[in-house]
């Protein structure tokens, strides 16, 4: 008995902390690989780059816990990093910039919770008209051209605090947000539960409406603030820019365990997913893999994180057999 | 002895990590019989029908059909030895029709792979027809009653000779019509000489049809015997391996004042419902599948809406209609359909435990976890919740542990108003027992249960009035000295006027 504990209890470790070991292992591995790799320098770059992709991963994952998803975020950034960078252009305010920035993609991401929740559209299908739509607005309001020297807008994805690029704290302090949200907060344990089973959780008293409003809210703040230091770092109002993000963010939520079927991720794996993802790019780049196979490589890596998901899905299932027959045990 | 054995199972051992699921077992099915196996959920008779049906393998023992050893590797190999299995969870597609569905696997094709149509529904009809059923070979699936699928799967069965058929729980989903039905099925295959194997955790209903009975216990089969030297309780207490002295712990509660009171209440599915319920009161609703019951329930719940009537907790109406509404008004709900409206399978039953008291555990800005596992213990202890560990998901616990958790969800919620649909179906003896225990315990405590069930023995044994359901109306209502099976099966079964014995009925 006691050692069946034990076993399913190192089953469960396992099963959370093993993408931990992995970014580890990685980590290690690229250190020893490329004498370059562990230069400040290059981490530091490494996070940088991640750091856009990653804090709309975050947005990503708590739609996905709670069953839904988006993939409108790539435009709907692109349209917050116009509107905020024309915003700035013309008020020279940071702060309205910024304001604009994070409001557009909290309207656009609103527009999706309608459209899912009081519109019953499927999540896929309703993010995805967004998408289109909001890339048309992006580029009917730039009439197509790049918004070019933004001046001191480039702070928020060129500046440091204290010695920290920008986009490296913003990514720290949303992910915080983000890990205190799914573990601390009720909205949190009815994203689970409605992702788990949605016609449970209504059973249980949730208000799955109000839930996935919420939802979206979050990501449409996430999605906004991406939106702000994307067009800082580039130095540009790209209305054509950030083609595919949404891709990239659902990557690393995948490859962090998020379960597509709802119900089961962290922030913390999402990260580590960003970072697995971020490390194989870079020491590729460093020793010179071709950028074609770089892309298979992606593919592969998103490939055998799926299999992985599955397979922990059917070994729980077996302990389920295991479990059910040990209950009745005198 | 010269009895001939369809099916000899001898000294099958399968272990699964760190458990002995099936522990030498030796088991017997006669040509043209219907054997019935009986023990609690996780016993081993699933594993067994599993190894005969090929989805698992025996670590140790043999098998004989017609005395021959065989080796069953996949139930691929099981369908050609004419072995077929009917799951509780039926196994066939929806969006598919008949046709489509009784040849699922093996369409007749052509030397080029076409699916030969026509041929298809050909034999189709002739089946149906064989068998007697109404439909046709193009309706959907999905537009057929669980009965109708059912006896659909039976037709497949059928259709590819199998001389063994294995039936898990075929009546948890069905009424009791269909049930009669089922069973005129079950004697015709037998008097062809096929050999059923049939599950079941209703004991009144199988020594109805059963030959032989075998009790599983613990990963062995305790004994066989033929059906007519046993009864409900023999059976009982082989399956627990103790005497229940009293199968229905109820106890007489004093009766305080009326709790919830429903007046008028139309829905989709039902109209005019009035009922209430008093403290320290259990009130059955007895009725018919699709008698509006569970309909009922939901819509007081705040689950569906209501297009008339109220819904009053202590004489205040219940204004928000909506779940959370009527939780905060103390009114908690266990669906029939655990599976569907009650747990989050892929979360720890920890999380499932703690979901409808989300404010007890997290307040202040955070979540505190000592709170959550000493309130989780508490309940656990309480309801005799067995499971590894709070953080194994809920999946995998027993379908009787899993009810328990949902239970202790809502204990932990601390309503004055408990409803409980179909409380203790699927699950086994000793875990139903748990819950008429906790039934009685709430009551003491000036509770008011309510309890939708379709087994009138527990109605009778649990409850102090019972509400009959008819065609979405109340058609009777019984008081304790009223109990019988013929009353309530009158008020559910017959029209009103035809049930009012005084009246003179005109045909």
């Amino acid at each position: 008995m006691t050692q069946l504990k034990m076993g399913e209890m190192w089953a469960v470790v396992k099963e959370k902390y093993s993408i931990f070991l992995v970014l580890l292992t990685l980590f290690f591995v690229c250190s020893l690989t490329n004498p370059n790799f562990l230069s400040i320098n290059n981490l530091s770059n490494i996070s940088r780059q991640l750091s856009v992709t990653t804090i709309l991963a975050f947005g990503e994952t708590i739609l996905i816990i709670s069953g839904m998803i988006d993939l409108s975020a790539g435009s709907v950034l692109a349209l917050s990093g116009v509107l905020a960078v024309s915003a700035f252009k013309a008020t020279g305010s940071l702060t309205l910039a910024f304001t604009v920035g994070v409001v557009t993609g909290v309207v656009c991401s609103l527009i999706n919770a309608l459209m899912i929740t009081d519109l019953r559209v499927p999540p896929f299908i309703a993010t995805l008209a967004m998408q289109t739509m909001a890339r048309g607005a992006a580029l009917l309001y730039t009439k197509g051209q790049n918004i070019l020297q933004l001046g001191r807008f480039v702070i928020f994805g060129q500046g440091s605090i204290q010695g920290l690029p920008i986009p490296i704290v913003f990514l720290a302090v949303i992910f915080a947000v983000t890990w205190y949200v799914l573990r601390h907060t009720r909205f949190g344990r009815s994203l689970y539960a409605i992702g788990g089973n949605e016609e449970a959780a209504v059973a249980s008293g949730i208000n799955v409406r109000l839930v996935k409003y919420k939802a979206f809210l979050f990501n449409g703040v996430l999605v906004g603030i991406a939106g702000v230091l994307f067009m800082s770092r580039v130095n540009a109002g790209l209305p054509n820019g950030a083609i595919n993000f949404e891709f990239q963010a659902l990557t690393a939520a995948i490859i962090g365990g998020t379960s597509f079927s709802g119900g089961i991720g962290t922030a913390a794996g999402t990260l580590a997913g960003a970072f697995i993802v971020g490390f194989l790019d870079n020491i590729m780049n460093l020793t010179g893999v071709d950028s074609y196979v770089q892309q298979i490589v992606r593919g592969a890596i998103i490939a055998l994180a799926v299999i992985y998901d599955i397979w922990a899905k059917v070994r729980r299932r077996t302990r389920r057999t295991l479990g059910a027959s040990k209950g009745q045990a005198p | 002895m010269a009895e001939k054995y369809r099916l000899r199972v001898s000294q099958v051992t399968k272990l699964f990590p760190g458990v002995v699921a099936l522990d030498k077992i030796d088991f017997a099915v006669k040509s043209g019989s219907v054997h019935v196996l009986c023990g609690e959920n996780g016993a081993g008779k699933s594993t067994l029908m599993k190894i005969i049906n090929g989805v698992y393998q025996a670590d140790e023992g043999q098998i004989f059909i017609d005395d021959c050893p065989v080796r069953i590797g996949s139930p691929a190999d099981a369908r050609r030895l004419g072995i077929s299995m009917i799951f509780q969870e039926l196994s066939s597609v929806p969006e598919l029709t008949v046709a489509e569905n009784l040849f699922l696997g093996e369409w007749p094709t052509n030397a080029f792979g076409k699916v030969n149509w026509t041929q298809m529904r050909k034999r189709t009809l002739q089946l149906l027809r064989e068998e007697n059923l109404k439909y046709s070979p193009e309706t959907k699936l999905r537009d057929l009653t669980v009965s109708d699928v059912q006896m659909l799967e039976i037709t497949k069965a059928v259709s590819r000779n199998s001389s063994i058929v294995i039936m898990d729980e075929p009546t948890s989903a069905i009424t009791q019509k269909e049930v009669e039905a089922l069973f005129d099925k079950i004697r015709a295959l037998k008097s062809r000489g096929v050999s059923i194997i049939y599950i079941s955790h209703k004991l009144d209903e199988i020594f109805r049809i059963a030959d032989e009975i075998t009790v599983f216990r613990d990963g062995r089969a305790v004994e066989a015997h033929p059906a007519s030297e046993l009864d409900i309780d023999k059976v009982i207490s082989m399956m627990v391996g103790r005497k229940l002295e009293n199968s229905y712990p109820k106890e007489s509660v004093s009766l305080g004042a009326p709790l919830l009171e429903v007046k008028g209440l139309r829905g989709e599915a039902f109209r005019d419902v009035d009922f209430y319920v008093r403290r320290g009161e259990i009130v059955g609703f007895a009725g018919l599948m699709g008698a509006g019951r569970t309909e009922v329930m939901r819509a007081v719940f705040g689950l569906d809406p209501i297009h008339a009537g109220t819904v009053r907790m202590e004489g205040k109406a219940v204004r928000a209609r909506s779940v959370a509404g009527s939780i905060r008004s103390g009114i908690a709900m266990l669906s029939e359909d655990r599976r569907r409206y009650g747990i989050i399978p892929v979360r720890s039953v920890r999380e499932n435990c703690v979901l409808a008291s989300l404010y007890r555990v997290i307040h202040g800005g955070r979540l505190h976890k000592e709170q959550e596992s000493k309130l989780v213990t508490q309940m656990f202890g309480r309801m005799r919740v067995k499971t590894p560990s709070f953080e194994t998901s809920i999946q995998a616990l027993s379908g009787g542990n899993q009810q328990k958790v949902l239970l202790a969800k809502w204990m932990l919620r601390d309503p004055d108003v408990l409803i409980l649909d179909e409380p203790t179906r699927g699950i086994d003896v000793g875990a139903k027992y748990e819950i008429y225990r906790l039934m009685t315990e709430l009551a003491k405590e000036g509770k008011a249960i309510v309890m939708v069930s379709s087994e009138l023995p527990e109605l009778l044994g649990m409850c102090d009035r019972i509400y009959v359901m008819r065609q979405g109306v109340v058609a009777g209502e019984l008081k304790k000295e009223e109990f019988s099976q013929e009353l309530i099966m009158k008020y559910a079964a017959t029209k009103a006027g035809d049930s009012d014995t005084t009246g003179g009925t005109h045909q």
